[in-house]
């Protein structure tokens, strides 16, 4: 009888009790049964055990990785994408919740639910004072990111130290914390949580749970059911490397899916995909495997054809669809070719590109077909209309009678050296996830469950059905995992939500 | 230790007016700030981090003044998504302590003591402060009782003034001469990387402001750095603060009383409520306090942060600082009893092992520092060479 163990007056009113109380007493239960279970260790999940915590509950977090890789993805992030309509410390101007809906809309080609995109486009606007409260510092936008200092709020020191914060607040008010304990799957009864088994056999049981536990973006077996075979007899998913931990194996995600059928939401293809370095290291390549001169030269594919605008729009405003432009390339790599005209206009590559005096050398060198890729860039050399070049604008550099086009920033590609940088897919989160609605509860059979709640990269596909722009990750990670976390708190406490528990 | 084929190698790139390429630990440097500038998390920490955004390469001059400018204060060790046991194995304050070691021994005067920096440990502070206790004990033996005291406490009947002076000036005057020597060459190699213009009035303001409140030790947010994990901590600046100013009250109160001794024939020992006395007394403290926080703070220290070779070095340094302060403190308080003499001695051991150990010790980091945020001020207000298109 676990619930016995939970005298009476833990139901009473409850007040936050000191940390220093809370700690030795609330660690102790927690370990043994307790009222929250936060299954996830990144972002989401620390803001779901801080917000039951600090409503009173006790919590424990498991966490699959080992402390020094905890935090999933979290680690790799650098900043929240928040409304204001006003300045406010690191933000400039204005970001209102109209303008941020809107470029929502734009990314997600309107696959986004408006209702629960509008509540993290609000909570955006009012989190930072308790982020700051938990040890995050802000701070104006790094260099080479200041097209983003009205939108994006930086961490200082990043994601990573925006982690070490929160675990260090979370044991501060006596949440315990397992690491390299892997939940396998829960056990429900007619869709509320009971407990959850670990890896091992170990049965937590708890009044209510988060989950937090990340996508499915690591586990390649999955991505490549998912992305299948294409018309070239190609298993794309083989050839992508994932930005992020390589925790996020979705064991959770596919049991809820399939063992317990909650309800799902989004594509399985669908994910966070830049271009990035084709050297990058299959798993935690981070931010630094970007490439980022795409808009400034031109990118062929294997066959040293061009496929794509290079100059459509803004990077920043571009980065995200490139990785699925490649994906869909034969072989999924392309080459991002600039001379040297660029040098020193793009954040600096973690590896150097590989560099030869003339182009076809160049061709050589990335084993490209020499005849192919000249003619590729001698057509577009000479399409290029070059008028005032200007990277900070959409300026009036473009081609003509070429296809496809180039937009803006269209130089021909003339000055030696020239560079040039293998690019693959690489995935930075998945957007199939749990259906869930204001209340951050997973849902069966569109119902609502009383005590077992969803948040971050798990249920990011609620907003984000494709596409992505800067920063919202966490803002949606953010917003839910604390709805979460206050619902799962709440749910705990209710009179009687013990019964469940036995 | 370079061969002579790299030194050979460096003159001649030198010559030609080209960057030097960096070896060993500086290119250990110049791979780990090839990630750090494509991902630049760490840029509100310090000023290591905005001065390798003006940079797209890392040549040897250029590790020589990041690596003195980074404070080794851990911030970015703990907040670094590529820190081991990732690949990259990303360690920016270990990887910057080992080059500045190395700096403090290439730019050494002569460059024939350089290699006591590896030397200069924390037995050998102590053995040495020891030894010259010892010594000055003995020829005190020889002049009468080790166990007697002095009418007024006045250690001048011990060891004449004269005495004192002739021993301490010229180890004075060559640890000034030969710090000089080493940072003269030290500014010489960054000053034509750091933008090559002079230092004008607001960038000294800047400099200064920088070295006497470290702010480089306040995380950028103000809460300190990390000491023995990923919590910032403001102790090691306060303790560093209460060493340099006791340490800077200890010599003014030296300063004073030369000036009243030789102006108005003022001679010591001085009373309370003496300037001397005042500024010595809460110097001692500060310093004592301050070195046993700092020793304290050392030991704990996350191993993963800095050279633990260079540990013995450090630990030499605040030990000799505050043995120095301990003895001149007791030396105050037992000035008037039989032990005076063997206080006195123990007192001089201390300092003249203090300052025989100066110019090839961890007392460098700040000449070497202080320089290289000099520079910092210059170059931040130059133009950045480096023209991202998205800014």
């Amino acid at each position: 009888m676990p619930g016995a163990r939970f005298p009476a007056k833990r139901h009473q009113p409850r007040v936050r009790p000191s940390p220093a109380e809370g700690r030795w007493r609330l660690s102790r239960e927690a370990g043994l049964e307790p009222d929250v279970l936060v299954i996830g260790g990144g972002n989401a999940a620390l803001c779901a055990a801080l917000m039951a915590r600090e409503a009173g509950a006790s919590v424990l977090l498991l966490e699959a990785a080992p402390r020094a890789w905890r935090g999933g993805n979290s680690a790799h992030t650098r900043n929240l994408r928040c409304m204001h309509d006003a300045p406010q410390d690191v933000l400039v101007d204005a970001y209102p919740e109209e303008e941020f809906w809107q470029d929502l809309l734009k990314v997600t080609g309107g696959i986004t639910n408006e209702h629960l995109a509008r509540l993290t486009i609000r909570a955006s606007s009012t989190c930072r004072d308790w982020m700051r409260r938990h040890g995050v510092h802000f701070q104006p936008p790094l260099s080479g990111a200041l097209h983003v200092a009205r939108t994006n709020a930086f961490f200082m020191g990043g994601g990573k130290a925006l982690v070490n914060a929160y675990y260090r607040s979370a044991e501060r008010l006596g949440v315990a914390v397992r690491y390299e304990a892997p939940v396998e799957r829960l056990e429900l009864e007619d869709g509320r949580f009971v407990a959850a088994h670990l890896r091992g056999g170990e049965r937590i049981a708890a009044r209510a749970c988060v989950l937090a536990a990340g996508g499915f973006e690591s586990n390649h077996d999955w991505l490549r059911e998912a992305w299948g075979q294409n018309g070239r007899g190609e298993w794309p998913a083989d050839n992508f490397l994932i930005r992020g931990t390589a925790f996020n194996q979705g064991v959770l995600l596919r049991h809820m899916l399939d063992d317990h059928r909650a309800d799902r939401v989004g594509d399985p293809t669908q994910a966070h995909m830049v271009a990035i370095d084709a050297r990058a290291p299959l798993y935690d390549g981070g931010i630094c495997t970007r490439i980022d001169c795409v808009s400034l030269g031109v990118v062929v594919n294997r066959e040293a054809h061009r496929f794509y605008d290079e100059g459509e729009d803004f990077w920043p405003k571009r980065y995200a669809i490139w990785g699925r432009l490649v994906a869909q390339q034969p072989g999924q790599i392309a080459y991002s070719i600039i001379d040297s005209q660029a040098i020193g206009r793009f954040m600096p590559p973690v590896f150097p590109g590989a560099k030869a005096d003339s182009l076809p050398e160049l061709a050589r060198r990335l084993g490209l077909d020499e005849t192919t890729f000249m003619q590729t860039l001698s057509q577009y050399n000479a399409a290029c209309r070059v008028g005032h070049f200007d990277h900070a604008a959409l300026d009036d550099c473009h081609t003509e009678g070429v296809s496809p086009a180039k937009t803006h920033w269209a130089r021909p590609i003339d000055t030696a050296p020239f560079y040039g940088y293998a690019l693959r897919p690489g995935v930075t989160f998945t957007y199939l996830g749990l259906k869930t609605d204001d209340t951050a509860a997973v849902r069966f059979h569109d119902r609502a469950s009383e005590n077992l709640f969803v948040a971050g990269e798990m249920m990011a596909g609620n907003v984000l059905g494709k596409g992505y722009t800067a920063g919202v990750g966490m803002s949606i990670g953010t917003a839910f995992g604390r709805i979460a976390g206050t619902n799962a708190a709440a749910a705990a406490m209710k009179k009687g939500a013990r019964h469940a528990v036995a | 230790m370079q061969s002579l084929e790299a030194l050979t190698r460096d003159a001649r790139a030198l010559a030609q007016g080209e960057a030097v390429p960096a070896t060993g630990p500086e290119a250990e440097v110049a791979r780990q700030l090839q990630i750090c500038n494509a991902c630049r998390y760490c840029e509100g920490f310090c000023a290591v981090f905005p001065a390798m955004t003006r940079r797209l390469e890392f040549p040897k001059a250029d590790v020589h003044f990041l690596a003195n400018l980074c404070h080794n204060c851990g911030a970015c060790l703990h907040a670094c998504q590529y820190a081991p046991p990732h690949d990259f194995a990303i360690n920016v304050p270990k990887a910057m302590a080992q080059v500045r070691g190395q700096t403090y021994a290439d730019y050494a005067w002569p460059p024939a003591l350089g290699r006591l920096y590896q030397r200069n440990g924390l037995v050998l502070s102590v053995a040495l402060a020891l030894g010259l206790a010892l010594f000055l004990l003995l020829a005190a033996a020889l002049q009468g009782s080790l166990w007697a005291g002095a009418p007024r406490g006045d250690f001048y009947r011990v060891f004449p003034h004269q005495l004192l002076v002739g021993i301490f000036l010229p180890v004075f005057a060559f640890v000034v001469f030969a710090l000089g020597m080493g940072v003269r060459r030290f500014w010489r190699d960054i000053k034509p990387v750091t933008g090559g213009v002079d230092v004008a009035a607001p960038a000294a303001a800047e400099a200064t402001h920088n070295v006497l409140r470290l702010k480089y030790l306040d995380g950028g947010h103000g809460e300190g750095c990390p000491n023995e994990d990923d919590a910032y901590t403001l102790s090691r600046r306060r303790f560093h603060h209460l060493s340099f100013y006791g340490f800077l009250l200890c010599f003014a109160a030296t300063s004073v009383g030369t000036l009243y001794h030789y102006l108005f024939g003022w001679v010591a020992p001085y009373d309370l409520p003496s300037l001397p006395k005042l500024l010595g007394g809460a110097g001692g403290a500060m310093l004592v306090l301050g070195t046993a926080g700092l020793w304290r703070l050392n030991r704990r220290r996350d191993p993963a942060h800095g050279d633990r070779a260079q540990k013995p070095m450090d630990l030499g340094f605040i030990a000799l600082l505050f043995l120095t302060a301990l003895t001149g403190l007791l030396l105050w308080w037992g000035r008037g009893t039989p032990a005076m003499t063997v206080l006195l001695c123990a007192h001089l051991g201390a300092v003249m092992a203090l300052f025989a150990t100066l110019p090839y010790g961890k007392f460098a980091h700040g000449v070497f520092r202080t320089a290289a945020l000099l520079r910092f001020a210059v170059e931040k207000r130059l133009p950045n060479p480096v023209g991202l298109g998205a800014d």
